[in-house]
This record gives C-alpha cells, structure tokens and sequence, in this order.
C-alpha cells in the first residue's frame, strides 16, 4: 500500500521489546511501577489526588461556570440590570429560559422582567445567554452544592432566586466585575453629558428664541420710529 | 447479556451489551459464536441517540457549538473547532494568529487528555482493572484543571468562537502547560514500562485484528487505527490547517495494524503531540483572540455550502454545513470518526475469540455519544 499522500513523511514502525527477555520480566516490570506509585502515594504531593470532598474542598477556578444568575445594582432586585430583551431566550440552545416582559397598565413596556424562569434541570451550563446579554444582566455562577429533593419546583429558578447583588459578582469574578462596572460608569456619563448637553442645548435654543422674540419687537419699534 | 441456542444447535448467539462495562457505553454486539470462535458479529448501536444533526438545524450557528462539546465527550475542543473551522469556512472569517496558536494547544492538550484515557480504557477491555486506568486519569485530571481554569468547565468547553477563541487566556496558564508538558514525558516512559513489556497484553494484543491497509482505506477508517496499518495519513499534514504547518512534528506509523501497533501508535503520537505543544507554548505570539469583526449576535452566513475537517484524536472530524442565508444551517451533518470507523468491526473480529473481539472493540477507540449523535 503506497502512502496516500506524498507530503507527510514516513517513519519507522513503533519499537518493539525484540531482544529475548526473562519470561515474566516484563510483568515484574509493571509490577514495580505499580508499587512504587503505592509507596509514593504515601508522601508525595504530585500522586496524592484525592480530596476528601465535605471536609477539605478542591479550589475552584475564578472562571468555572455553572447556572447563570441575575445582577441587580444597589441593594433591591428591582434594579435588576435585565430589560427583558429575550436575546439569551432566544439563543439558549436547549431553551431553559422563560421571560415576560412586564407592563404597565396602558400596556407599555416598563423594561424590566416579569417572570425570569431557568429551568436548571435542562440548563447545560454553555454560558452563551451571558455571552449574548448586551446589559451585563445575566452572568454565569459557581455555585455548585444544589441537590434538592423537589425535582420539579426545587430545580425551577425564580426571579428572586436568580437575582444576585452587583457586589456577589464582584467578588466572585472581580476582574470581570470591575471591568463591567468601569464600562457601565462610562457609559452612564456620556449618557448624562449627552442629556446635559442637550438639556443645555434645548435651553440655549429656548433663550436665543426668546432673545429673537425679545428683540423682533424692538426692531419693529425701531421700524416705526 | 441473553444467551440462546440457534437451530443449527452448535451455534450459540449471545447478546453482548447494550449494558456491558466493555462495551464502552450503551452498544451492542450480537455475536454467533462456534464454541469461543466468533462466526458472526451484528453491531448493534443507536441507544444514545440525540438528534443532534436535526436539532442543529433549528438552533442558531453558535447554538450548535456548545452540542458539539457533547458529540465525543473526551476531546470537547477538538469538536469545537471542528465546527468553527466549519463555519468560518462558509462565512469567510479570518481567524488572529494567537488564537490559532491557542487552538493548537487546546487541540494537542485534547489529544493528550483522548489517548491517556485509551491507554487506561484499554488495559480495563483486557482485565487489568483499577491501576492503568487510575494512572491515566489522574494526569487527564491535571489537564482538565487546566481546561477548567481557562474555559470554565472540564468538559463541555464550549470555548472556540467563528474567528477564534471566547476569552484570553489567563494569567500563568502558558507556565500551567508548559510544567505539565514538561511533567508528561516522564509519565509517559512510566507507563510504557508498566506496559509495553508485560507478556500477557503481548500476547492478548499482537496479532490480534489486523486487517490490510486496503480494506482500511476502502472502509473510510482514518486516524491511529490507519496509521497504525502503516497509512501515512494525517489531516494535520495532508490539509495542513489552522498553522500546523509551522511545527516540526512527524506522523507515527504501525507496522502490522494489529491491537498492539494501535496501542504504540498512540504513545509515540502522544510523544509528537508534545513536541507541537512546546513549540506552541513558546511562538505564542500576543494579539487579539477573537477576531473583531466576527459577530456573536445575529450571526448569518452567506448561502454556502463548507466541510471543515481536523484530525481529531480519534481521526477525520468534519462538519459538513448548507447555509440558505438564514441564522440556522439548513444542513448540518456530522462525519464522526469512532462510527466509520467502528463499520470494520465485524471483518476484524471473525475467526478470533470473544475475549479478542472486547479488546478490538476497545483498540477502535469509540465514544457513542459520537457513533449515535
């Protein structure tokens, strides 16, 4: 059989133990390594794997990702950052999100969730609702010890449940947090300095209006005289 | 496992699986066996069905990849590129240099993490419970540390975008890998010794399910199970993409094609997959890991038709996507390596013992979440 491509080079066959050997060399071989993998797992670091799990816990990377949470600043999860978007609804691959936006009563949006449901018994922990959320409103958790015994209710996250401080973040992920925040702070300044600016631009506006209507007059009267 | 007597009266047919811990999953074998000689052998598979080709379809681009990680859940990552290769293919997205560097060693740290994992799946198939595969896992658990502290979970990755990667790497973990890389050689002679010489899995192994190169290459069959036959055939040299054609590397060939030459060609490819890792680790160069321009939100490709293929761990990985212009593929097909190459089985297995045709399962190297999809 010729090679089927001519590109990649050829080399020798793996080696194979082709000198004569003790029979049963080869087993007491093994059998050393295996020992001495015994004796080290006594006292060497880099062989003792095993965490003795409720007592002594193993340390959990800052970017381990679990069930997505809710950020709400300040201290009411009325100010939940969410605006009821339904981008993560719609792109969450197994469809574990249920959104409804709430209204008030003339049936205007008031841009913020109603209902916010994850089903966290069909979440598969992606992460790409927080990859997708432009409001830096959902981000992933790392929360992991949530075994309930109510496998309907129990695994059905609420509103109230999902929402987590703005402070929770940052100390779970204070890179990312501050980051977000700086962003955010950022962002509302130049909001205010565009509504300052244009506050002070309809008032500009407003006074060279009443300036020409203060001076028509004047002019009228300096018509007549 | 349910026996019964064939009418033949000197056939037996014995229903091995679907539950069975040699079975590597829920697959099934119907064997006809003459005594302890296998005349017949009926693949039986599809019980881990997900309808993933199907659901692809209704779900958004970047929907899919997060179901990719789920297709071969020992090597996540090199499913994820798999896609994105895929998918850049058809939208034309250029991918930055550092992620590719990135990909490359996610990729070798993949192959490392499949590998060691057969090694000590392996030696389980032919009875060597508890020690080869305790030692195995406990260095694939260093490298899913490693996952977990860049991509968030051990597993289910979910970490190539179109036109790169999700994040940056953190800080340090270039020396994470780089000490690992330099710890893993040792752990490799460590277990060739345990191994390589014990007569017993000589003499289960050598000689066991050979078939010619030819009927290899007719049946599809890529990866170690072809280049062990001593097929020079590698994706990584014949396509040569993302930048393997930067590294020095060499592609290990087999002799014989047997359970034995299997066993070694995946060694001597762990050895090849360290040399690309350290050349990686040191060129990697800075810049962006994501491509700017490539969209997350409202992502639709032009109407295209792409194959993206890599060489995964267990050989040729392709997604084969159709798009219509709209913001879901309107064909998604998966060309799994462990279910074509799992098609030779019977042809392997006749003429040999029970016993044999458990551990020639085992030397294919299947995972069925990918072989049912």
């Amino acid at each position: 059989m010729q090679p089927t491509s001519a590109n990649t080079p050829a080399q020798s066959p793996p080696e194979k133990p082709g000198r004569w050997m003790l029979p049963g060399l080869g087993l007491f071989q093994g059998l050393a390594v295996t020992g001495r993998n015994m004796v080290q797992s006594f006292y060497n670091k880099e062989r003792m794997t095993t965490v003795q799990y409720p007592e002594e816990r193993a340390p959990i990377s800052p970017n381990f990702r679990n069930f997505p949470f809710l950020v709400y600043d300040g201290n009411s999860i009325d100010n939940l950052r969410c605006v009821a978007c339904s981008i993560c609804e719609k792109e969450c691959p197994p469809q574990c999100i249920y959104i409804v936006l709430e209204r008030d009563e003339n049936g205007k949006s008031l841009k913020r969730p109603k209902i916010f449901d994850i089903d966290v018994s069909v979440c598969m922990n992606c992460g790409i609702c927080a990859e997708v959320c432009p409001f830096d409103a959902i981000y992933m958790d790392g929360e992991y010890e949530l075994a309930t015994d109510d496998r309907f209710e129990g695994l059905l996250f609420h509103r109230e449940r999902l929402a987590k401080s703005a402070d929770y973040h940052m100390k779970l992920r204070p890179e990312q947090a501050s980051e977000v925040i700086a962003r955010r702070k950022a962002e509302e300044e130049k909001k205010a300095a565009a509504a300052a600016a244009k506050a002070a631009k309809a008032k500009a506006d407003a006074e060279s209006k009443k300036a020409a209507a203060d001076a028509r007059p004047a002019d009228e009267k300096g018509g007549d005289a | 496992m349910s026996v019964e007597y064939t009418d033949s009266d000197r056939l037996l047919r014995v229903s091995l699986g679907p539950q069975h811990p040699s079975t590597h999953g829920v697959f099934r074998m119907n064997v006809e066996l003459d005594g302890e000689t296998v005349v017949k052998l009926k693949p039986v598979f599809g019980y881990l069905h997900r309808n993933h080709e199907k659901i692809a379809e209704g779900a958004t681009y970047l929907s899919s990849m997060p179901y990719t990680d789920r297709l071969d859940y020992i090597c996540p990552l090199t499913n994820n590129w798999a896609y994105a290769l895929a998918v850049e293919k058809l939208a034309g997205i250029e991918v930055p240099e550092r992620a590719e560097y990135m990909r490359v060693i996610l990729a070798e740290l993949t192959r490392l993490i499949n590998h060691t994992a057969f090694m000590g799946f392996i030696l389980g198939d032919m009875g060597a419970w508890g020690s080869a595969l305790m030692y195995a896992f406990r260095e694939r658990e260093k490298i899913l540390d490693l996952f977990e502290h860049l991509t968030g979970a051990r597993m289910m990755a979910n970490f190539m975008r179109f036109g790169g990667c999700r994040n940056d790497l953190p800080a340090g973990w270039r020396e994470q890998v780089g000490t690992l890389v330099e710890g893993y050689g040792p752990f490799l002679d460590e277990m060739e010794k345990f191994l390589v010489g014990n007569e017993i899995l000589l003499s289960r192994s050598q000689d066991v399910g050979q078939l010619p190169a030819e009927t290899l290459v007719n049946g599809g069959i890529t990866g170690p199970m072809l280049r062990a036959a001593g097929v020079s055939y590698d994706i990584r040299k014949v396509d040569r993409y993302g930048i393997y054609d930067r590294f020095e590397f060499r592609i290990p060939l087999g002799e014989k094609g047997d359970v034995y030459d299997r066993i070694m060609i995946r060694f001597l490819e762990m050895r090849e997959s360290l040399k690309i890792l350290r050349q990686a680790i040191d060129q990697l160069p800075e810049g962006d890991y994501v491509n700017p321009k490539a969209r997350i939100r409202g992502f639709k490709p032009p109407v295209g038709e792409a194959y993206g293929r890599i060489e995964g761990p267990k050989g040729e990985l392709g997604f084969h996507l159709i798009s219509d212009g709209t913001p879901n593929p309107y064909r998604y097909r998966v060309r799994p390596p462990s279910f074509i190459n799992l098609t030779l089985l019977e042809d392997m297995c006749l003429g040999l013992d029970l016993a044999d045709a458990v551990i020639i399962l085992g030397s294919i190297d299947i995972v069925l979440g990918e072989v049912d999809r």
